[in-house]
């Protein structure tokens, strides 16, 4: 029964951390079409953006919460306005520009802060469930997904900004004919996505620790997961999490990390292929 | 890319103030060339500067003491970037355009096992020095670091002693994890305990949870580790998050040989079980002078010196050693030093060669982390690099080129 309820918990967490580390993605290829290869290095990034300023003495929520986002945000709407704007509608060159960017990144952070990495405890401590101990910091990851998320589709339903953002991506002439500043919007719609991963980075590396490649280790679920829900940002990100987040979870419990990473591949192909656009494409049509 | 332009250079000068020219090679004629390939770039960071550092002051306390046959050492040196592609490149290059006397490299077994036949086949004597799986059996292959029969096989007595019969084993899941493994299931049957499971990690996994769920439903005696590089680091923060530090002791084969001890909070740390051949907190005159060059030449930054990074220093030596009663660089003429006894009163203590199995007879110590330091608790002496099943006998069969694996 305990075994059951620690089961379950680090499913959850699972999902939680899939949708996590996606969402910013999501936001920018699911929104802006834009195949962002440099994810990956936004999370490394806000990563750091959570550790230096620790380092430097300042608060860690602050650090995770605040500066993280807010930083990796600010780079995203730079990289958006220098790299992105003059390459839209061309995807194989945002491919490109991005992979060139992700490796320029990598190299950047390896030549100067290497990987001489500080070891840490989450924060929170730990609590029992029956015989079984967790780390406090899991159900906090899972809080702060909930609240992410709960926060982005409000967001994108019930604002201004939303509306006008979902009305770009829809259709730009049409938004810009309406006298939306869509150039604007573009770069606030990448500005979030890059704060949102961001958050994702700062919010693990209490757990797993940073160093400049760390994004490979992301960036090949979070692709998958954003591809296999389909569409819609959101609600494809979300459903796709509990799918492959399950699936990845139950068998690397039943056998090895190895097999659980092919799992979730697997799943993700058989996915693919009865759902050819993605969940959203057939289910939760509509929805953000 | 070479990163010794300036060595080569200083030597190109060299050669044009004594009034030679040669147009091929850089003062060929003057220095001994010694290649090297250690990852100082990319995750394997800490390991490959330590490495280099170690090599550096070998050759150059041999330089300043006179060199060898009269001659200076130069060494050669390229950054594997941790990768093992790298590694078959530059091994190339070392062996046809450099034409050094002889190669000290590798550090991961999977580097080891790319580099290892390249240099067979170009005849061009190689030195792995580093703690390894054990079992490689090679004329051409001196390897200075400590095998499982010398590190595993005292570690785990003391571990099912004092804690209990029932071994979970964590590892990384390439070469040296894997036949770690299959060394700590025949150790443990030796003593009388058992391995009730094992699990393999990818050099990139920094999850743990469901791993840290398992061992809590295994409820073992006690954990061992082979954990390689810093994703694998983040274990031990995901172990004392769930609170599980005080509740199941951990050895391991790997802790602190990146001065990882040093970056992390103590209560990470404490308790974990080591068992080496070197540490820095070894009370031996030989070994406080030694770490006083090291600080002079590389300030008192420098992170921590493990086994590690003394398997360098001390392959330089050995190989000196045997040059020096060779009276020659000549592959064979080394080979045939080694062979018939060759011994290096290092700063950790006497390590002398073994014939047979061109590995080395180590003191080995056995540590347990106090407060970031290693506290030895018991030494072993003379340990014997015992091979699996003792087949490798490179005196009797001198084409033996295998590595042997533990027969369970």
């Amino acid at each position: 029964m305990d075994y059951a309820a620690y089961f379950f918990i680090q499913v959850v967490y699972a999902i939680a951390s899939l949708a996590l580390i996606s969402v910013g993605l999501a936001v920018i290829y699911g929104m802006m079409r834009v195949i962002n290869f440099a994810h990956g290095e936004f999370l490394m990034l806000g990563g750091y953006a959570v550790i230096l300023p620790v380092q430097a003495g300042f608060n860690l929520w602050i650090s995770m919460l605040i500066i993280a986002p807010l930083s990796v945000g600010l780079f995203g709407i730079v990289v958006e306005r220098l790299i992105i704007r003059p390459l839209y509608g061309r995807v194989i060159d945002t491919v490109l520009a991005t992979w060139g960017l992700s490796l320029l990144l990598i190299g950047l952070t390896s030549a100067t802060l290497g990987y001489y990495q500080e070891g840490s405890k989450p924060p929170l401590g730990s609590l029992a469930i029956g015989a079984y101990r967790e780390s406090g910091y899991t159900f906090f990851v899972i809080g702060i997904t909930f609240a992410v998320m709960t926060a982005l589709y409000l967001g994108l339903k019930r604002t201004r900004f939303g509306l006008l953002a979902r009305g770009t991506m829809q259709n730009p002439a049409m938004a810009a004919g309406l006298g939306v500043n869509t150039g604007r919007i573009y770069a606030a719609t990448f500005g979030l996505g890059a704060a949102l991963s961001g958050l994702a980075g700062a919010v693990l590396a209490p757990i797993s620790g940073v160093v400049p490649v760390i994004g490979a280790t992301y960036i090949a679920k979070a692709f998958i997961t954003v591809i296999s829900g389909g569409a819609t940002a959101l609600a494809g990100t979300m459903s796709a999490a509990v799918v492959l987040g399950t699936v990845n979870q139950a068998v690397t419990f039943m056998t090895t990390p190895v097999v659980g990473e092919v799992a979730l591949l697997v799943a993700a192909i058989i996915l693919l292929r009865l759902l050819p656009s993605g969940i959203t494409g057939r289910l939760f049509r509509g929805s953000v | 890319m070479a990163i010794n332009r300036r060595h080569a250079l200083a030597a190109t000068a060299a050669t044009i103030a004594a009034g030679v020219f040669p147009r091929s090679g850089f003062g060929q004629a003057n220095t001994i060339k010694i290649g090297t390939i250690v990852d100082t770039s990319g995750p394997l960071q800490p390991f490959g500067v330590q490495k280099l550092q170690c090599l550096q002051l070998a050759v150059e306390e041999i330089n300043i003491a006179g060199g060898l046959l009269g001659r200076q050492l130069e060494l050669v040196t390229y950054d594997g970037q941790s990768s093992d592609q790298s590694y078959a490149q530059f091994a190339q290059q070392i062996a046809l355009r450099d034409r050094v006397a002889v190669v000290h490299a590798g550090l991961q077994s999977s580097s080891r096992e790319v580099i290892r036949p390249i240099l067979r086949r170009a005849n061009t004597l190689y030195f792995y020095n580093t703690p390894y799986e054990g079992g490689v059996c090679d004329r051409n292959t001196f390897c200075t670091g400590t095998t499982p029969g010398q590190l595993l096989a005292n570690l785990l007595p003391y571990m099912i002693n004092k804690f209990g019969k029932r071994i979970y084993v964590l590892a990384a899941d390439y070469n040296f994890g894997q036949l770690s493994e299959r060394w700590t299931r025949k150790i443990a049957q030796e003593n009388g305990a058992e391995v009730i499971a094992s699990d393999f990690f990818p050099l990139d996994v920094n999850q743990f949870g469901p791993t840290i769920g398992k061992i809590q439903a295994a409820k073992p005696s006690f954990i061992i580790n082979t954990f390689v590089g810093p994703g694998h680091a983040a274990f031990y923060g995901q172990w004392a998050g769930a609170g599980m530090k005080k509740e199941i002791p951990i050895a391991s084969q790997t802790f602190g040989e990146a001065g990882e001890q040093l970056r992390m909070p103590p209560e990470l740390s404490e308790g974990i079980f080591v068992c080496y051949n070197y540490f820095e907190e070894i009370d031996r005159p030989a070994n406080v002078a030694f770490l006083e060059r090291f600080r002079k030449k590389f300030g008192n930054n420098y992170g921590y010196v493990s086994d590690l990074g003394m398997s360098e220093y001390v392959g330089i030596q050995i190989w000196a050693e045997a040059v020096k009663k060779a009276n020659s660089v000549d592959r064979e003429a080394v080979i045939k030093a080694i062979e018939s006894g060759v011994a290096f009163n290092g700063p950790g203590g006497m390590i002398v060669s073994d014939p047979r199995t061109h590995h080395f007879v180590f003191d080995m110590h056995l540590a347990e982390m106090k407060n970031r330091r290693f506290e030895i608790l018991q030494s072993f002496e003379r340990v014997q690099p015992t091979n699996p099943s003792g087949v490798c006998d490179l005196i009797a069969n001198p084409t033996t080129n295998q590595q042997f694996e533990p027969k369970l």
